[in-house]
Formats: structure tokens, C-alpha cells, sequence
């Protein structure tokens, strides 16, 4: 059952050196608030799980909380290259980090998979390309066709990180807009964080949001704006010039610590 | 009109947009593709389906999205689903007529790499950002257009990493590897339109713009470029195209 806590308390209580997390939120929804705290407690070891790495992940990568990166798109969405995880790729800065690299359907499929209680999932995807080749993924013959198909395997985090518009005061939690792969995310994961724009009395229903029932969910924290520069629909807008500005924060080594000194 | 009314990129853009016609479904990449796409909508093709990857199907932006999650895409779609249910449901089965596509470099048969460039794939020269939608956007819509724009090192011989297939090496690759859409149709640059020859399915120079010669072309093209018979000369961006555009941008820069 969900247990309505601090952010601190949240991040301190779910979230292990060495473990592997996934912060999902599609463009929408992004947990920022709650990856800045996994900084600030200084985490180690990581394998950070996401299919957009987007800004929350240059900034962890940057931070050296993260080992491997578990992703499919690994850019600054509008913007340009994430500098920090380049710098992590191409020079081991500020750690070496292993990439296990997949496609959206397939990080999609993973985490099916792993909210399914399935060992792998199964897809049109990956012939002919380069990716391929990872151990994640693999040709299956079709039992009934004998077609060739692909398997991915489960994405079993042992946290999972989101952010959604809101929760009642028993922990069951509500979002709608762009809600990504974030349902999956949580049915997937041993434990999972939700960060909520605020807590209300009863959740009024709506027909197109997602509910997570509170006994799907471990902590539960208020944290208004939490998903900033990101955003959520009916409560913010995305601060698309923030995404701008990241560019040259993240291009610098120097820009980018006197920003993570500020975090800290 | 005179040629210097209109940018190289502008008129990239308006031929983009031409390639798209009413009625159509299209799975839309963020950048130049998203720009052109909202351009077809805005101008001859008011009826274009757009599906971004966000889950948003049929979204009306009135402004070009920075991001393929942009707020304004889920508040004007017809439906928004989740990640899994837009590529498994709607596009794995061939539901989506065009994957409008972007890349980092490409070759002659149309292959798309944005993973890395240089060095190998565990120590590159230049790590991209990846896959994304691209890879099953190019194998299962029924046509696929790529909108990049032309450099020598952007148009190769052969792609570093093939992140996405085109034709692979050449005729059968695609039925072999059992990719159900047509693959790459058009590429579509800031200097002409590059389509796939219909024995060999090179791509080669099927249209230039205005003012641009084969031979500029040829010289930003890694490969062999060959020249279609009959190369047309695309026309020149209208007035109301590029009115659009410019609204379009006027509106998203606010």
C-alpha cells in the first residue's frame, strides 16, 4: 500500500546504489524533481532505464550516479545531442557508461513484458539493422506460422520513477495526457516512486486518465511543478526554452558542475 | 518570384509538404519532417492524419511542436494512446501510409543511421541520439520519405551503423528480411528529390529546385550519383506556401 511521504524520504527509502530504475514520462510527465533528489542523496552505480534519456538523464549521467543506460532515443528532443551522456559515450566522462540500446517498440515491448510477468516479448522489429546484435534481443519462430519474429526480453526495474497530476490521500494516483509507457513502467517494477502535483481529498474520475491503484505503488510524494522543465497538462506548460538553454549548460564540463553544485 | 525570396531550407520544407496528399495517414519524426508535415496540413492537405510516437493520433497543432510530446499534440488529437498501443496497434500492423523520416546520414540504398558515426559503435567519433521510432516507422508503414538536409558526409556510400533499413544492399533485402512496408520512396533534400531507381533502387536524382545544378548536387553526394532521365525542376515555393510556413513559424516562435 502506498505510503504518502517526502520526496527525501521517497528517493531515500526506494532508491539503492547499484539498483536499476526507470524514470519514465514521455516528453510529458517527466520526473524531474525526483531525479534531481537521486543526485542529491548521490546514488552510485545505477542503470538508469528510459526510452527518451532526455535532459533528466544528461543530468544524472552527468552527475555520475549512472553505470549503464538501458534507452532507445537518446537525444535533446527539438534541441540537439544530450552533451553530458555524449561525453560519458565517447570519452568515459565522468564515468564510463555501458549502453544496452534498443528501439521504442522494443523498450515499449520490454516493459509489456515485464508488467505481463512474461519473460520476453514479441515483434516486427529490428531486422536488417545494427541493433540487433544486443543479447536483448532475439529471432523467435512464430509456434503456429513458423514466421521469424523477435524477441525482446523483460525490463524488470527494481524502481520505477514518474510523475503524475495527482493522488488521493490513500496513495491511488491519477494522470492523463501523453501517459507513455509509465503504467507499464510501475507494473513492471519491484517498488515505484510517484511524485503528484498535489494530493486531494477523492480523485474525481476521468475517462481518459490512467489510475494506479495504491497498492500498485510504494511511496507517494507532493511535489508541485515536479516535472518542470517538463510539464503537466492542465497544471503547466514544457518550458521549451529551458531545453534551449540546457544545450549550453550541457556542452561545458565547467557550466555543467557549477549547475549540478547548485542542485547539490 | 526571384530566387532569393526563399530560403534553401523554405523551399526543403514546401517540397516536403508536397509529397503528402490529403487524406493520408502519416507517422511524423520531430524537425524538418514535423515542419513539412504541418505544412501539407496547413496548405493543399487539410485532412492529413498526423501520428506522432508521443501516442497522439490525428493531432492539429497550430504551431510547429519543439518536441514530439508537446502539449498542443495531445490536446488536439483525435485520440492519444500509450507508447505500446501506438506501435503495436497502429503501426506494426501497416495501418499508416507515409513514415516521414529525418536522419543523420544515409546511403545509396536509402538506409538510415542516427546511432554513431566514426570509430566503432562501443568508442564512436560521434555518438547520436539513437533509434527512437525510426527503425520499425521505416519497416512497417506502407511508404516511407526522408527529409534531410544534403551534405557530403550526410549522404554516404554505405552508413556507418544501419539503424534504420531502406533497401539494405540492394533488391530482395527488404522481403528477405520480411519488412512488410515498401520502404524509402523519395528522399528529399534542400537541393532536389533523390527517388529510388526502379531496377537497382539507388537512389538517384529525380528533381532539383530552381537555380540548382547537378552538378552542386552531385559534389554533396558521397556516392556515385546518378541522374534520372527527364530530371525535373520542382517549382519554386507559391506565395501561399510560404505565407504558411512563415505563419507556421510566427506562431511557434511565440
Amino acid at each position: 500500500m502506498a505510503q504518502i511521504v517526502s520526496l527525501t524520504e521517497a528517493v531515500r527509502l526506494a532508491v539503492r546504489d547499484g539498483d536499476a530504475v526507470a524514470m519514465e514520462g514521455f516528453t510529458h510527465l517527466i520526473p524531474f524533481a525526483a531525479g534531481h533528489e537521486v543526485i542529491r542523496q548521490g546514488r552510485r552505480d545505477l542503470t538508469l532505464i528510459r526510452m527518451t534519456p532526455d535532459v533528466i538523464y544528461d543530468q544524472l549521467i552527468g552527475a555520475g550516479c549512472a553505470r549503464k543506460l538501458i534507452f532507445s532515443w537518446g537525444g535533446n528532443p527539438g534541441v540537439g545531442s544530450l552533451h553530458r551522456f555524449r561525453d560519458a559515450v565517447e570519452n568515459g566522462w565522468p564515468v564510463p557508461l555501458e549502453l544496452e540500446e534498443h528501439s521504442h517498440a522494443g523498450m515499449a515491448n520490454r516493459y509489456v513484458a515485464g508488467a505481463s510477468g512474461l519473460p520476453f516479448a514479441v515483434l516486427r522489429g529490428y531486422n536488417g539493422t545494427g541493433l540487433a546484435a544486443a543479447g536483448s534481443i532475439r529471432p523467435i519462430s512464430c509456434p503456429f506460422t513458423g514466421e521469424t519474429l523477435t524477441a525482446v526480453s523483460a525490463l524488470r526495474p527494481d524502481v520505477a520513477i514518474i510523475h503524475a497530476q495527482r493522488a488521493d490521500r490513500l496513495g491511488n494516483v491519477q494522470l492523463w495526457g501523453i501517459t507513455g509507457v509509465q503504467k507499464e513502467a510501475v507494473l513492471s517494477s519491484k517498488r515505484a516512486v510517484v511524485t503528484v502535483e498535489e494530493i486531494v481529498d477523492s480523485l474525481e474520475p476521468r475517462a481518459d486518465a490512467v489510475v494506479l491503484p495504491a497498492w500498485t505503488v510504494s511511496y507517494v510524494a507532493p511535489v508541485p511543478d515536479g516535472a518542470r522543465p517538463s510539464y503537466a497538462l492542465g497544471y503547466s506548460v514544457r518550458d521549451n526554452d529551458y531545453y534551449a538553454t540546457w544545450d549550453a549548460i550541457s556542452r561545458d564540463r565547467d557550466a555543467f558542475a557549477a549547475w549540478l553544485a547548485e542542485i547539490r | 518570384m526571384s530566387s532569393s525570396s526563399y530560403t534553401s531550407d523554405e523551399m526543403m520544407a514546401v517540397s516536403a509538404s508536397r509529397a503528402l496528399r490529403d487524406g493520408q495517414t502519416c507517422f511524423v519524426g520531430i524537425g524538418l519532417p514535423s515542419t513539412a508535415a504541418n505544412l501539407a496540413r496547413a496548405t493543399h492537405a487539410p485532412g492529413l492524419v498526423l501520428i506522432y510516437e508521443s501516442g497522439t493520433i490525428g493531432a492539429k497543432p497550430g504551431s510547429l511542436p519543439l518536441s514530439i510530446g508537446d502539449g498542443i499534440l495531445a490536446q488536439t488529437a483525435d485520440a492519444v494512446v500509450s507508447v505500446p498501443e501506438i506501435f503495436n496497434y497502429w503501426l506494426q500492423p501497416g495501418r499508416i501510409d507515409i513514415g516521414f523520416l529525418g536522419a543523420a546520414q544515409i546511403d545509396k540504398f536509402g538506409n538510415i543511421n542516427t546511432t554513431v558515426i566514426g570509430g566503432d559503435y562501443g568508442k564512436p567519433k560521434v555518438r547520436l541520439p539513437g533509434a527512437g521510432g525510426a527503425p520499425e516507422i521505416a519497416a512497417s508503414c506502407r511508404e516511407v520519405i526522408v527529409v534531410v538536409r544534403q551534405t557530403r558526409r550526410s549522404f554516404v556510400e554505405r552508413v556507418d551503423f544501419v539503424t534504420s533499413v531502406g533497401y539494405g544492399s540492394g533488391p530482395g533485402d527488404r522481403e528477405q528480411l520480411g519488412l512488410t512496408g515498401a520502404g524509402p520512396q523519395k528522399i528529399i533534400t534542400d537541393l532536389g528529390v533523390l527517388e529510388p531507381d526502379p531496377a537497382t533502387l539507388e537512389f538517384t536524382l529525380t528533381g532539383v529546385y530552381p537555380g540548382v545544378s547537378v552538378a552542386e548536387v552531385r559534389a554533396r553526394t558521397g556516392w556515385d550519383l546518378a541522374v534520372a532521365p527527364g530530371l525535373a525542376v520542382i517549382a519554386p515555393p507559391s506565395a501561399a506556401e510560404l505565407a504558411a510556413l512563415h505563419e507556421l513559424q510566427t506562431r511557434s516562435a511565440s
